[in-house]
């Protein structure tokens, strides 16, 4: 493994923490350096703790592990929250000259720097954690240049004179720790030529949403969605698409079913108590035969929760959310770039099967942001399928009836029926929550409702043919040992094969439904461990129904995420444990 | 085409379901009239309805239509017509539909002034689940789930359009088909949300706000002189509750609807076969 750094800036939530971190994490990215971020926030507006951490490295870094080699700490909780990350060799700055006097622990360097003081002499206060920057910069052996760029950018907007005292009270913050210290524990950051992309998982869906044509987006505000709304404003308008913040849920669903209704690809995002509220509809959208890309940024429940903490808990409500038998398809992507490609999917299935699409991620990769080449998300690869969508006359006249009435919901050998937008002539029709006939209007006949409800299933079987359900797989694909996960988790349990003396073999599952069929590898394996960030275990429940058989599991369900090593310490854990007569 | 549409093109072949004599038959003949008469077809309409009997006009009219959940017509429609300016997107429901389930996202449609128009037809009852109270029904009027009255004042729904911001509030009677056809060809043409609150008499379950009631209590604003750009004259007629107005009670003349205010004027269906061609710029802000 080359270099990694485990950087953090921990203080209360006002404190600019975020930006902060941000500053340091494009830094190191411009440097041609990879890098992982991690957030330890709370649902409040001030004080509290609130934490960004960089995990950085020339090689690619895709978890958090439990260490932490500086930290910029600026409250004393800060350094409490951490102690148990921090190791001899690590080195915490703080601010000698605050009211706190700081408790470093024993084997830890203490580094005291005024910065205050100092951020005051370079032009005001507000720029001490640049003053921390610098000095960490200092420490690390990382050039103090790299900063500048990523300072125009976050304080470009605000003048020129703003960008030149930060960048001036970053180089007194480097000074000050060289003349004053001769911290040496090591550290000699690399830098490289790359060029990368530094985003997280809520940007990389809202951009697939851009790339794969998505004009309208509603939704309500909450963590941790909101991010996706607030990257989509102020774009999606150069492409003639809208943003609405609606009164609910409820209604953000119900504008985007309307949008699609319209002919345009639409989303809707927010969270699982979000979900809740949107449950109401799953079923007309499904009925009504109406493309639409639903996403659940999944944070710890159930009711509020730990609303700014990890939880794959609602697995369950996307897979079977809703009364009756609602066809869906369930898509959960494992990566930041799958964020983005796994969008851009959700929209094809979507209007390929006129189907909701459910895409599922999580707090920990919506928070997250990570370092790619640019090209993992090269944009000439997008393809877009619209699926049965038909606009001109010859198109339409072959779906009308004998009496010229346009059949929107046509029993069809693969169940997929056309598709005619407001607009096209001769193709208005109804569409209802109602069980209906191939016309769109209300019917309780046995054997329309019979054939209708087929045809709506025979879309899924279609796509469980059509398209593919492929896994992700790393680690040794001979190991008797096979762990599976689904979502966020990818990362560290990659990461984690680095700490694993034993073989295994990893399957990452994007699909929750359709998904791919695990019986032969799950039977091939000597042990089977899932692992996912819930209490109950939903993904191994399935795992087990589809293999008729039983599966060990790890779940985590603290509000944080998985960590490498951890993972790796509770994989190793549970191999040596016989499994149980069943 | 549209010079040669008849309202009889918005209709279907679906006969109603309604029982006799339902006030919703002359609802739905003066909305078909009226869209027929603004230069509309029906492959250029959408039409969307709630639950309730009133929900049921989807089915009865021919035109792009969806049949939603309960209460949630406005924010459908609200969808339609962003994605869609081009299109003209009528919105239909009942006082149950509109006024209790869906009270919240009336006041929001009516803030948003976007440019469609909302027929709600108020027989102040529960109809379809066999008469019990709505948010309109008057406080001592007797259900089955209320023998003493619903113990709570109506909602005053012209009020609650006027509180929330409105552009253009009316009130029409199913059975005066003329002056109701004209209503809501009003409310079609005005630029922005048009809201008509239609008496339509439950025949079946409402034996107090019958056809006879409106009859012999209705006042015509038109006849009364009254000018709907005066604001303080419409809030006058609007909380007048003594009274039974037919007409148009409010109209902001200088109302800019959302789609023009907010420059929301794109057909949204058309996008390209692939990414845009200068998405690799939304990678490189992330640089």
């Amino acid at each position: 493994m080359a270099e990694d750094l485990n950087w953090a800036i921990g203080g209360e939530a006002g404190d600019g923490i975020d930006s902060t971190g941000k500053i340091f994490a494009q830094a190191l990215s411009r440097a041609g350096r990879h890098v992982f971020t991690s957030k330890d926030f709370a649902s409040r507006i001030r004080g509290g703790y609130t934490a960004y951490k960089i995990r950085t490295s020339v090689d690619q870094v895709q978890s958090v592990v439990d260490r932490l080699d500086i930290l910029v700490a600026l409250t004393q909780r800060t350094i409490d929250e951490n102690v148990d990350e921090l190791h001899e060799g690590s080195a915490v700055i703080y601010d000698g000259e605050r009211s706190w006097e700081a408790d470093i622990p024993d084997g830890v360097t203490g580094v005291d720097v005024p910065l205050k003081s100092i951020a005051e002499e370079a032009g005001g206060a507000i720029m001490r954690n640049t003053v921390a920057l610098g000095a960490a910069c200092e420490i690390t052996g990382f050039d103090v240049e790299y900063l500048d760029e990523s300072l125009e950018k976050r304080f470009g907007g605000k003048g020129s004179k703003i960008v030149e005292n930060n960048k001036e009270a970053a180089r007194m913050g480097q000074e000050y720790v060289r003349e004053n210290y001769d911290v040496d524990l090591g550290y000699d950051l690399e830098t490289t030529d790359e060029d990368y992309v530094l985003l997280n998982g809520n940007e990389a869906i809202g951009m697939g949403a851009l790339a794969a044509g998505c004009r309208f987006y509603a939704g309500y505000p909450i963590t941790p969605a909101t991010s996706i709304m607030e990257y989509l404003t102020g774009r999606i308008e150069d492409y003639g698409g809208h943003v609405v913040q609606a009164e609910d849920e409820l209604s953000a669903i119900n504008m985007a079913l309307g949008a699609a209704r319209g002919g345009a690809r639409a989303m809707t995002a927010t969270s699982g108590a979000g979900v809740d509220l949107m449950t109401e509809t799953f079923g007309l959208v499904a009925q009504s035969e109406t493309p639409l890309v639903i996403t659940d940024v999944q944070r710890s429940g159930p009711s509020t929760g730990m609303p700014t903490k990890q939880e794959q808990g609602d697995l369950n409500m996307a897979l079977y959310g809703g009364h009756g038998e609602v066809p869906r398809f369930v898509v959960a992507p494992t990566s930041i770039t799958e964020c983005f490609w796994k969008t851009v999917e959700a929209f094809n299935l979507a209007e390929k099967y006129q189907t909701p699409v459910f895409l599922v991620s999580d707090l920990a990769m919506s928070v997250t942001e990570q370092t790619f080449p640019p090209e993992a998300f090269d944009m000439d690869e997008v393809e877009i399928d619209r699926g049965k969508l038909v606009d001109d006359d010859d198109e339409v006249d072959e779906w009308l009836d004998a009496q010229g009435r346009f059949r929107a919901h046509a029993v069809t050998d693969d169940g997929i029926s056309p598709r005619a937008i407001p607009g096209t002539e001769e193709g208005a029709h109804m569409s209802t929550g109602l069980e209906h006939d191939e016309l769109g209007r209300r019917t309780e006949d046995q054997d329309e409702r019979v054939q209708q409800v087929d045809k709506r299933f025979r879309k899924v079987e279609t796509a469980e043919k059509r398209e593919d359900w492929d896994y992700r797989e790393f680690g040794d694909e001979d190991a008797d040992n096979l762990v599976i996960s689904w979502g966020s988790n990818e990362g560290a349990l990659v990461e984690a094969l680095d700490y694993l003396e034993e073989d295994v073999r990893v399957i990452s599952v994007p699909y929750i439904f359709p998904r791919p069929d695990l019986s032969d590898e799950i039977e091939a394996a000597n042990e089977v461990i899932v692992v996912e960030a819930n209490a109950t275990g939903q993904f191994a429940d399935l795992l087990e129904h589809d293999a008729l058989t039983r599966v060990k599991r790890i779940n985590k369900y603290t509000g944080v995420r998985f960590k490498a090593d951890e993972l790796a310490e509770e994989i190793s854990e549970q191999l040596s444990v016989e499994v149980s007569a069943q | 085409m549209s010079s040669d549409v008849r309202f009889t093109d918005f209709k279907s072949d679906k006969q109603p379901t309604w029982c006799p004599g339902c006030g919703d038959f002359g609802t739905m003949n003066g909305m078909m009239k009226a869209l027929a008469e603004t230069g509309n077809d029906p492959d250029n309409t959408f039409v969307v309805a709630g639950i309730g009997c009133s929900g049921k006009i989807g089915t009865y009219m021919h035109s792009y239509a969806l049949h939603g959940v309960h209460g949630r017509a406005l924010p459908v429609g609200t969808g339609v017509k962003m994605a869609r300016p081009d299109i003209e997107v009528m919105v239909a429901g009942g006082d149950g539909d509109g006024y209790s389930i869906g009270a919240g996202h009336f006041v929001h449609a009516v803030r948003r002034n976007v440019d469609m128009s909302y027929v709600v037809m108020d027989n102040r009852i529960y109809g379809l689940t066999k008469g019990q109270a709505s948010p309109t029904s008057r406080s001592d009027f007797e259900t089955s789930t209320t023998p003493e009255g619903p113990k709570q004042p109506p909602v005053n729904p012209l009020a609650l359009a006027l509180a929330s911001g409105a552009s253009f509030i009316a009130q029409s009677f199913a059975s005066d088909a003329l002056r109701h056809q004209e209503i809501v060809q009003e409310a079609i043409e005005h630029d922005g949300f048009g809201f008509v609150n239609v008496f339509s008499p439950c025949v079946t379950f409402n034996d107090v706000d019958t056809y006879d009631y409106f009859r012999d209590n209705l006042v015509d604003l038109e006849e009364e002189g009254h000018d709907p750009t005066d604001y303080e004259a419409a809030k006058e007629v609007i909380l007048d509750s003594d009274k039974e107005y037919q007409g148009v009670m409010y109209q902001d003349e200088n109302s800019v609807p959302y789609h023009e205010k907010h420059g929301v004027t794109e057909d949204m269906s058309e996008i390209p076969e692939g990414a845009p061609d200068d998405a690799m710029d939304l990678v490189r802000e992330f640089y």
